[in-house]
């Protein structure tokens, strides 16, 4: 254990858990730890986590199982008896972390005179015996040796030190205030900011390409910069650490905690999913679709018996001594549906549609052909994107940039895109063909052309409408879904993966 | 929860993990934490994680290192009762009643062959009523738990929650002592509430650079600490692609041995490119990954192998495709 780690195990025991009373109390627990805990599980709640009566039991006594002092291993305790969904993890951690952080005088956001010691022991075993002049303590450093000996650190993966870089960064340059109410993401940008991480991994890969003879392969290179995007990540993610800190101990954990609440993956809301909150989104996309798949393709075989298999009967009576008391049905094989898509891709409800579509194709073996068209003001066939093709996600790509959707001025145009559809699509439509309609019906005041639907339902199997809109939002200002969504077998609400999934799931 | 009281295996979290090392199993301290939790509070363990990242081999590393029986049940679907928990041995019952009907004058009475026919004599015992019965100490592998129904489920339930099976014949057999129980699941489905609420959570994923290295070196004999760290190190890289399937750790692990095989001491682009399919499974996969090994590394890096900058470069650029098209 590096002395940090020491220092940090003993400001949690002492402030976070009141570790004599639990010692103390025979069966049950100490009021702080109990407190705290169903504090700490209120808020998993709060955040969506389903954990029941009995996990929070659980979770209470296994606490009771680990030295009080493993901050890890009291960890992985309590995520192991309340969190039963990988995915829910992250959501986890964040509280965890806000709720257990490393507390103590020295995190509050006035300053540590007691670190001095331990970053100093930490400096001279860096530098050598030259750090006596600085006078030991990092406050003491100018910005430029602060800067050396963050590249010296990062350039070994020094972890002890980098953490009490990353310290000393916040104290320095998010310039924290107690009580200020501002986010923490601003005083992370400040901090990042100064510590301009791109030039100093820049001056890395240099140094590594000097430092082989004959300069690094690619694959060297490659690698190198791996290694140090992932050592930098790491010094990000102690600074974000540090201001969580900062700010727990500023604000509490439960002020805390809620402003860092954040929707589960599957709640997030396509329409206004940040840049980060896409990427979840689309790793979330990925394991849903085999489930779906699976699912799909057991309701077909599973769903109801078919029609008695007289072979398979009589092979089993043999057992029975000729008696057929076992009879055997066929396994039903009700025909797969063929769906057509047909998206809005105008830049509000893109993310929407390309979700739906991923989605679609990803489990297109569970229909017999899936045909995908896209528009805007005008409309397009973009099934050949897809097919052959095994990167989904590439083929998104290209819809969004080759697919020809714009007729006029690329304003969306439900009424002129489903006309031509019509035209040129519509007798392709068989009694089999379920179609799929996605957007908002956002139309900028155009003519609707609703009759174009009302053939459609007469030909198709189905006809379904989803709307990435709240419902409450249906039919104000240029938004006619009603006027489409009576001619509908079906008009839903579809925010996120989890209204995505049930819907689809519906389709097979 | 049952009144069986044993004394626990392990003292300590470091116990076992200084347990599992020595049967060449590197537990990361969650792996370690909910395996000793799993043993004090007598509670099954459910393992879940991408494939290949020895969710299967915990168990049987964790038999091996208390000395137990590993019992294993592989689910598929269809599994029912008959094969999970027990069954009766009808055609040795048949045997019984002919026997008896030849010998009617012996004066047994039908109650009498009745009783017979239904005792443990009879009694085909399967995996879980194996686990329950075992007096010496076993560890209970419930295979790839996510291939069988929900309503199969349901089978798993009294045992996991009270180590106990009700037989109607015979009535109830509890355990002797609570055997080590984990369960395996790809995640193909969602587990049921139940069955979850009985069990420890446990997510494995792929492991840290350090300690798949180490991995390396301990399942590969003869192998290189430079060759290892090559190794795990274009592993990692290939990880931070968008592929279908992500290599796991047993494919690191054929790979390092192939290499070793080769008698490569130092692996270049190249012999990476001509190497990648032991470590992927999809064509698709091969080439995207062996024209980003190959790609020359001063020219242009689209978007480079960070991990989300990758991801949320093509998240975005679909997003600003068509964020100029108005709306």
């Amino acid at each position: 254990m590096t002395p940090d780690e020491i220092e940090g195990g003993r400001a949690f025991l002492d402030v976070d858990l009141a570790a004599t009373a639990i010692a103390s109390a025979a069966p049950g627990h100490g009021g702080g730890m109990l407190d705290l805990l169903s504090g700490f599980i209120q808020e998993l709640r709060a955040a969506g986590l389903p954990v029941s009566l009995t996990e929070n039991l659980d979770a209470m006594e296994a606490v009771r199982h680990i030295p009080l002092d493993d901050r890890e291993a009291f960890k992985y305790a309590l995520a192991a008896t309340l969190v039963k969904n990988h995915a829910h993890w992250k959501a986890f951690e964040t509280i965890f972390e806000v709720y257990f952080s490393l507390r103590g005088a020295h995190y509050a956001i006035d300053e540590d005179e007691d670190s001095a010691e331990e970053i100093e022991h930490l400096l001279s075993e860096l530098m050598g015996e030259g750090t006596a002049a600085h006078g030991g303590a990092m406050d003491a450093l100018s910005p430029e040796e602060l800067a050396e000996l963050l590249y010296k650190a990062l350039m070994e993966g020094d972890e002890a030190m980098l953490r009490a870089l990353a310290r000393q960064a916040v104290t320095r340059f998010a310039g924290m205030e107690p009580g200020r109410p501002v986010g923490g993401t601003y005083y992370l940008y400040r901090t990042l900011r100064q510590l301009n991480l791109e030039a100093v991994l820049e001056r890395m890969m240099q140094a590594a390409q000097d430092g082989a003879d004959g300069g690094l392969t690619s694959l060297e290179e490659r690698l190198a910069k791996d290694e140090y995007d992932a050592r930098i990540d790491g010094l990000r993610k102690e600074v974000e650490a540090e201001i969580r800190r900062r700010l727990v101990a500023d604000r509490g954990a439960q002020a805390m905690a809620k402003t860092l609440r954040k929707p589960l993956p599957e709640d997030i809301d396509f329409m206004h999913a940040t840049r980060d909150e896409l990427t979840a989104l689309r790793r979330a996309l990925h394991p849903l679709t085999r489930k779906l798949a699976v699912r799909l393709a057991r309701k077909r075989r599973h769903g109801r018996k078919g029609p008695l298999d007289f072979r398979n009967t009589v092979r089993h009576s043999l057992s029975y001594g000729g008696v057929p008391a076992e009879p055997k049905f066929r396994y039903p094989r009700p025909a797969k549906p063929e769906i057509m898509v047909i998206a809005d891709i105008s830049g509000s409800v893109a993310a929407f549609a390309r979700f739906t579509l991923q989605l679609v194709y990803a489990i297109s073996s569970q229909f017999s052909r899936v045909r995908a068209f896209v528009f805007i003001d005008g409309i397009d066939e973009v099934t050949r994107y897809f097919e052959g093709i095994e990167d989904i996600t590439e083929a998104v790509h290209r819809v969004n940039t080759e697919a020809d959707v714009i007729w006029v001025d690329g304003h969306s145009d439900y009424g002129h895109a489903f006309e031509t559809f019509w035209d040129r699509w519509g007798k392709e439509i068989s009694p089999k063909t379920s179609v799929i309609l996605l957007g908002d019906a956002r139309n900028n005041y155009h003519a609707s052309q609703a009759w174009v639907l009302a053939e459609m339902q007469k030909k198709a199997r189905h006809l379904y409408w989803l709307n990435p809109e709240p419902r409450s939002y249906w039919d104000t200002g240029d938004s006619i879904v009603s006027q489409y969504a009576v001619h509908c077998d079906g008009a839903y609400e579809c925010r996120n993966l989890k209204q995505l999934e049930k819907f689809v799931e519906q389709l097979g | 929860m049952t009144d069986i009281d044993i004394a626990p295996r392990f003292t300590s979290v470091g116990a076992v993990r200084d347990g599992l090392r020595q049967v060449q199993y590197l537990a990361d301290e969650g792996i370690a934490g909910v395996v000793y939790l799993a043993d004090r509070l007598g509670k099954p363990v459910l393992v879940e994680g991408p494939a290949g990242t020895g969710k299967t081999q915990l168990a049987k590393s964790v038999a091996e290192m208390s000395g137990a029986r590993l019992i294993r049940l592989q689910c598929y679907e269809g599994l029912d009762e008959s094969k999970a928990l027990y069954e009766w041995n009808y055609k040795k019952q048949l045997l019984r009643i002919q026997a008896q009907r030849l010998a009617e004058d012996s004066g047994a009475s039908w109650s009498d062959i009745e009783e017979d026919i239904f005792s443990e004599e009879f009694l085909l015992t399967r995996p879980l009523l194996e686990a329950i019965r075992a007096t010496e100490p076993v560890v209970l592998l419930i295979d790839e738990v996510d291939r069988v129904e929900v309503e199969t489920e349901a089978l798993l339930l009294e045992i996991l929650s009270d180590y106990q099976v009700s037989i109607p014949e015979l009535g109830t057999v509890a355990a002797t002592q609570i055997p080590m129980v984990f369960l395996t699941s790809n995640n193909t489905r969602e587990l049921s509430e139940a069955l979850k609420r009985r069990c420890l959570f446990l997510h494995i994923d792929y492991p840290q650079l350090e300690r798949e290295k180490e991995i390396v070196l301990t399942r590969v004999p003869g192998i290189s600490d430079h060759l290892a760290d090559q190794i795990v190190r274009i592993v990692r890289s290939i990880r931070t692609l968008e592929l279908k399937k992500h290599p796991s750790v047993s494919e690191t692990l054929d790979w390092a041995r192939t290499l070793v095989l080769l008698g490569i001491e130092s692996i270049d682009a190249e012999e990476a490119k001509q190497t990648l399919h032991i470590l992927l499974k999809y064509q698709s996969d091969i080439i995207k990954a062996a024209k980003e090994l190959a790609d020359d590394g001063n020219s242009a890096r689209p978007g480079g192998l960070r991990p989300g900058t990758a991801g949320s470069g093509t998240a975005g650029s679909g997003a600003a495709g068509s964020g100029g098209r108005g709306t």
